[in-house]
């Protein structure tokens, strides 16, 4: 198993859900994150005094997929989360262990 | 000049040689009048719903998250104490008749003596009067709140306001409503720019500077916490603001009325030209931005509230949003004071342009009432006016800070500010999410 974690710009959350959901990906966890890559921060100005904002609001994604999924599923968050902009992304991938569903005790890829 | 409807009567009547003296006024038509008591009674409430919640909104957003409630907190003490101290001696002080000493400072009236269901001041009954006044000298050092905002001594910060309310703001209120010295000077100040906005503005520079900066200013981004509370908390100023200066008519009448009709105009002037100035020298309009230029020009319009038109009102509303905007964004990053919410920039510096700007824009070709003396000596008197009282709200808040900071000490620790002033101070936060 693997788990796939996905940087991607908040607006485009809905696509990337939609295009998984027909992967047939069963589950996934987001979370609201910040921070930096290439893409600049911005400027905030209140009352004339400038501050710069260098983290940037993005969401994370982390799906854990059998290998035998893993490219499709990396395949679709690549080109579902894409603008040609800076700052569009990241996509990592990590070894899982073990997975349990905690309801029926269920483990493996029968827990996904 | 609270008594400004039988003043602009005179000067309507060509009578203009008629000096300022409300004891006469008084003492002409000291017979209640019941349109003029409901809506007296309805600006003291208005007045009181500037400071608590509009001032203690506008300021608790601009603070950072673990300051909001300190700002808040002293907001609401100072609407106690003041209202306590008020009772006991300050009406007296302000508005009592101080024999030899009138013209700067009242006596008597202590405990609000003499002040029953039946006394009878102008045309409304004196419990109204006293309290409509009382509501001006809540709000007036409320205002200064925002200067030393989120690094100072709860403790200090109520003796001081104890006594400021009482060496500073008293006196100033007599010299120019109580029949002191600007008031029979002719120094036309309707509701209060020069006692509650020049007085209070210069008195939160000079505590700002003896106080310092606060930990990591200017390097140190200090975004406010909610804008949301900052833009509420500036419409209820402005909603406010109708009782506070029409109010200051003392009368449901004429008067009354274009004081409302100024004011709104002012208002939305400066809000206008501030957001366009910050949108051509920025590149986008902010909310902040369009907030504080109203209330700067609610500030503005305060003193020429019963004696401009509408021409000095668009004039007025836009000069105190350019100058403000200058002050607020310019010249306090170019001197490095930090006056954290801009309390000089805005009241002190749209309080002096609305004072100056008074003495111009009163006069007849200005549409305004008239002057009972030449453009030239009305401005004049007003930049005496203004001018005492910016030297002795200046030199006794210094003295009154100094003598703190000898006695209590002004700050909190470094790791109470760092902390925040919510825990430190008061044991609770203002957002628990």
């Amino acid at each position: 198993m693997k788990l796939v974690t996905g940087i991607i710009k908040p607006h485009m959350l809905d696509d990337v859900r939609d295009t998984l959901s027909r992967l047939g990906v069963t589950g996934l966890t987001v979370t609201e994150v910040k921070g930096f890559g290439r893409q600049k921060g911005h400027t905030e100005i209140y009352r004339g005094a400038e501050y710069s904002i260098d983290f940037v609001p993005k969401v994370k994604l982390d799906i854990v997929v059998d290998e035998a999924q893993l490219d499709a599923v990396i395949d679709a968050i690549k080109t579902s989360a894409r603008t040609g902009q800076i700052g569009d992304g990241k996509i990592f991938v990590t070894d899982i262990h073990q997975a349990i569903r905690i309801r029926t005790g269920e483990a493996g890829t029968d827990a996904l | 000049m609270k008594l400004f409807r039988s003043q602009a009567l005179f000067v309507g009547a060509a009578a203009a040689a008629v000096a300022l003296v409300p004891r006469l006024a008084w003492a002409q038509d000291d017979t209640l009048n019941s349109g003029d008591t409901a809506w007296m009674l309805t600006s003291s409430v208005l007045v009181l719903f500037m400071t608590i919640p509009g001032l203690s909104l506008f300021y608790a957003g601009l603070v950072r998250a673990k300051n909001v409630l300190s700002v808040m907190m002293q907001c609401f003490a100072i609407t106690c104490m003041v209202t306590i101290l008020w009772t006991v001696y300050v009406y007296g002080l302000a508005f009592g008749d101080g024999g030899a000493l009138n013209a700067f400072v009242g006596t008597g009236k202590f405990f609000l003596s003499g002040v029953g269901v039946d006394t009878v001041r102008g045309t409304i009954p004196e419990t109204v009067f006293q309290m409509f006044q009382l509501t001006f000298a809540i709000i007036t050092p409320a205002l200064i709140v925002g200067a030393f905002a989120e690094r100072m001594k709860f403790s200090t910060m109520m003796v001081f306001m104890a006594l400021w309310v009482t060496v500073v703001y008293a006196p100033v209120a007599h010299w120019v409503w109580g029949g002191g010295f600007l008031e029979k000077m002719g120094v036309l100040d309707f509701a209060g720019g020069t006692v509650v906005h020049i007085n209070a503005g210069i008195a939160a520079l000079v505590l700002c500077i003896v106080l310092g900066k606060r930990e990591g200013y200017p390097s140190t981004p200090m975004p406010p916490n909610s804008l949301v509370l900052t833009v509420v908390g500036a419409s209820m100023l402005w909603v406010g603001w109708f009782g506070f200066n029409a109010g200051s008519a003392l009368a449901a009448d004429g008067v009354a009325g274009m004081a409302m009709a100024v004011t709104h105009i002012a208002t939305a002037t400066a809000g206008f030209t501030w957001m366009s100035m910050e949108w051509m020298g920025h590149g986008k309009p902010s909310a902040l931005g369009i907030a504080t230029g109203a209330v700067a020009g609610l500030v503005a319009i305060t003193p020429a509230s019963g004696t401009v038109g509408p021409i000095g009102a668009l004039a007025i509303g836009a000069a105190s949003g350019i100058c403000c905007y200058v002050a607020a964004g310019t010249i306090k990053r170019a001197l490095g004071y930090d006056d954290a919410l801009d309390v000089f920039g805005v009241h002190a510096v749209g309080g002096f342009v609305g004072a100056i700007l008074t003495g111009l824009f009163t006069a007849e070709m200005f549409g305004g009432v008239g002057l009972d003396v030449s453009i030239r000596t009305q401005l004049g008197r007003q930049f005496v006016g203004a001018g005492a009282t910016i030297f002795y709200s200046g030199v006794m808040t210094f003295v009154i800070v100094k003598v703190l900071d000898g006695v209590m000490g002004l700050r909190v620790s470094p790791e109470d500010e760092t902390g925040g002033l919510d825990i430190a101070l008061h044991d609770e936060r203002g957002f628990n999410l």
